[in-house]
């Protein structure tokens, strides 16, 4: 590894990436409208399901239970009933979608520790029911049970965003999502539009060597990356009062190895790409999986398990559980190693293969 | 000089039975090549012929699939990397950054190639008033144009001042001006030590190189001194002058003694087999239609020798006349 080289391939990619208006307008533009998209736009959160209560206990401490279900506005009373078979009729022609059975004994049961309330949820819709198993484990229901010997496990989501906002969730988690798409992009085309425009066959007859190329390559897009990072967390923070909880430092670390995962998996893209077509759609090979089997959209835990096992092998997966650790539970990178090592790994080996993979040679 | 296994220090290139084989194409069939140091050597051949894929073979950019190759005494492809060192190349397209400036190019090139910084300074300045770049050194490489790219390319290829210069046919895109202004870099280059393998399919560049190979189909058909290969021709060239050429033409195309006919203006250019015995009874064919038609031998050009070297080897194997 020779500095001077290293550091002239580093300069001669700043002077072309400060000409080429369209990927500079990219790296602002593509998060800017994400943010605005996912924040306004999709609302992922479930609100005002159609239910049904019935309160066959009628005591003030069960009425003051319905009456915190519906606070949250996450379900809405459309339809009375007076027993739990009156829900599931109502279920069953589809009136409602979540019916809340108290049963009368609820009072005996309380003392006892038992289950306390009954969540019937249609269970078709799969949003629906996952709204209803959140509401099922909102804190409201521990405090009034009193003890903990029957808390049902607490989610994250819920417990940390007790409002249920959507910007909140989806902000930090876009930070990846951005980088994952852009990164990962960004260095795969750069490097096969230097092959399709011939400049790779005059660079690979100089002593340069392919670390140098790969590595002076990158080092810009980190750069870029954290740009990116910069105005997503600065619009998340100013208009929609994303919260960061942890230190700000953990959280561009954070962003810090997921740059360093996605450019190294765009170098190994690019040493197998033979197009820039071809380098998009690997890019989107890697880019849909990320998006739907990291945490970002759905929920880890609901994932089967072989899902579940290709989402560990995502960097963004780990990002996630990074990101939202630091910024929405204050957490520090100390505390999620797991994570920190899995993104230095992948990055490690990815690296690796992609400056073994590429050849000096046009064969 | 560098030992080398077969101890020929006169030598720049020498390469051995190399072929490439691209799927069931094989663009490069046994070929032997000798090319002495501090010499301009000629690379001819149609396109096709597999001219760009030996020299990036030459260079380590290809591996031959088979044959042995030395440059500046290095093993290929196993040396490669020293050699590239001690070598410039010039690709046939050009491929330098077009989104940065004559002199950025210029300087990216002066650091890879391991000069320092106040050498890199020195020897862009140079290069720059040496091509003629001085009042447009800010320049985008992408807004210039081909004789520029060209004479770019070339103070680029030799901004270490590289013992060896291979280049893939520098002048194909570029007026007939240009052309001559490269030529004069190319023999500046030579006369201070330099070897330079150039392909081409101009036949005046073809005439100013110390030595030629021509290649066809991937084989080399020949190679010697310009003047070796003119006189191998003696005796097969022929110049009918007439005022009806075209009718002419069909006659002499179909004798079978005749490898080949080109017009220019009122003359005909022909090539013949060797010893070719039917000149008085082609002259009585084409005087029975132009009395005033005139037949004579005449010295061999490099022209000649492409033609018999690319169209001729047998007769059967001759373009059909246009
Ligand atoms: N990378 C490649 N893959 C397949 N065929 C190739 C490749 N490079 C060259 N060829 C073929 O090899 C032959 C020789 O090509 P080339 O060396 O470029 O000829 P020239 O430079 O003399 O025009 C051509 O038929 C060309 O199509
Ligand atoms: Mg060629």
């Amino acid at each position: 590894m020779n500095l001077h080289r290293l550091g002239a391939i580093v300069s001669k990619e700043l002077r072309q990436l400060r000409r080429d208006r369209m990927t500079l307008g990219m790296v602002i533009g593509i998060p800017v409208l994400q943010l605005l998209l996912f924040g306004f736009a999709i609302n992922m959160d479930v609100r005002r399901l159609p239910a049904a209560i019935a309160d066959e206990s009628a005591t003030s401490a069960s009425r003051a239970i319905v009456q915190d279900l519906l606070a949250t506005e996450v379900i809405q009373q459309v339809a009375t009933a007076r027993t739990a078979d009156e829900l599931v009729e109502l279920l069953r022609q589809g009136r409602i979608s979540v019916g809340i059975a108290i049963p009368h004994d609820f009072e005996r049961r309380r003392g006892e520790g038992r289950e306390l309330i009954q969540v019937m949820v249609d269970g078709s819709d799969s949003v629906v029911q996952s709204a209803a198993r959140q509401l099922a484990q909102l804190p409201i229901l521990q405090a009034q049970t009193g003890g903990s010997q029957m808390a049902a496990p607490i989610s994250v989501l819920s417990f940390y965003n007790p409002e249920r906002r959507s910007p909140v969730n989806i902000v930090p988690g876009l930070i990846g999502v951005i980088l994952t798409l852009t990164m990962v992009l960004f260095t795969s085309i750069a490097i096969v539009r230097e092959r399709e425009r011939g400049n790779m066959e005059l660079l690979i007859t100089t002593p340069v060597t392919s670390a140098e190329l790969m590595i002076g390559k990158v080092l810009p897009y980190i750069g870029l990356g954290l740009i990116q990072t910069s105005v997503v967390l600065l619009l998340g923070v100013w208009i929609f009062a994303v919260p960061i909880r942890g230190s700000v430092l953990d959280v561009y670390l954070s962003a810090l190895l997921l740059i360093a995962a996605n450019l190294s998996l765009g170098l190994l893209i690019s040493t197998q790409a033979r197009t820039q077509f071809q380098a998009m759609q690997m890019t989107f090979f890697v880019f849909l999986p990320s998006i739907l089997l990291s945490g970002f959209m759905f929920p880890f835990a609901g994932m089967p398990a072989f899902a579940q096992w290709i989402a560990q092998l995502l960097p963004l997966t780990h990002f996630i559980r990074l990101i939202r650790g630091v910024m929405l539970r204050g957490a520090s990178l100390g505390e999620l190693m797991p994570s920190v090592l899995a993104l230095l790994v992948f990055t490690t080996i990815m690296m690796a293969l992609a400056i073994l993979k590429f050849r000096k040679r046009l064969d | 000089m560098s030992i080398s296994g077969h101890g020929d220090a006169s030598l720049a290139i020498r390469a051995r039975g190399i072929s490439r084989r691209f799927g069931s194409l094989l663009a490069v069939d046994r070929v032997d090549l000798d090319v002495p140091r501090a010499a301009v050597y000629g690379f001819l051949g149609p396109n096709g012929s597999g001219k760009s894929t030996t020299i990036r073979m030459l260079c380590g950019l290809l591996m031959p699939s088979a044959g042995t190759i030395e440059v500046l005494g290095l093993r290929v492809p196993e040396q490669a990397e020293q050699l590239k060192q001690r070598m410039g190349y010039m690709t046939q397209r050009f491929s330098l950054f077009e989104d940065l400036s004559i002199r950025e190019n210029l300087n990216f090139m002066a650091t890879v190639q391991g000069l320092d910084r106040t050498a890199a300074r020195k020897r862009v300045a140079a290069l720059i008033a040496q091509y003629h770049f001085g009042d447009r050194a800010g320049q985008l490489a992408g807004t210039l144009s081909g004789g520029q790219r060209q004479r770019l390319a070339l103070a680029c290829a030799v901004v270490h001042e590289p013992e060896l210069l291979l280049l893939d046919e520098p002048t194909s895109a570029v007026d007939p001006e240009s052309r001559r202004d490269f030529w004069e870099k190319l023999f500046d280059l030579a006369d201070a030590g330099t070897t330079i393998l150039v392909s081409s399919h101009y036949m005046d560049e073809a005439e100013r190189c110390h030595r030629l190979a021509i290649l066809d189909h991937g084989r080399l058909v020949a190679d010697g001194t310009p003047a070796e290969l003119s006189a191998a021709l003696e005796g097969r060239a022929l110049l009918v002058r007439s005022v009806a050429p075209r009718r002419l033409r069909e006659i002499i195309t179909a004798d079978t003694g005749v490898v080949s006919v080109a017009q220019i203006g009122n003359e005909l250019r022909v090539l013949t087999i060797p010893d070719y015995r039917g000149l008085a009874v082609l002259s009585a064919a084409l005087r029975s239609i132009d009395a005033e038609a005139q037949v004579e031998r005449v010295k061999p050009t490099l022209e000649d020798v492409f033609v018999a070297a690319t169209q001729g080897r047998t007769p059967e194997s001759r373009t059909p006349p246009q």
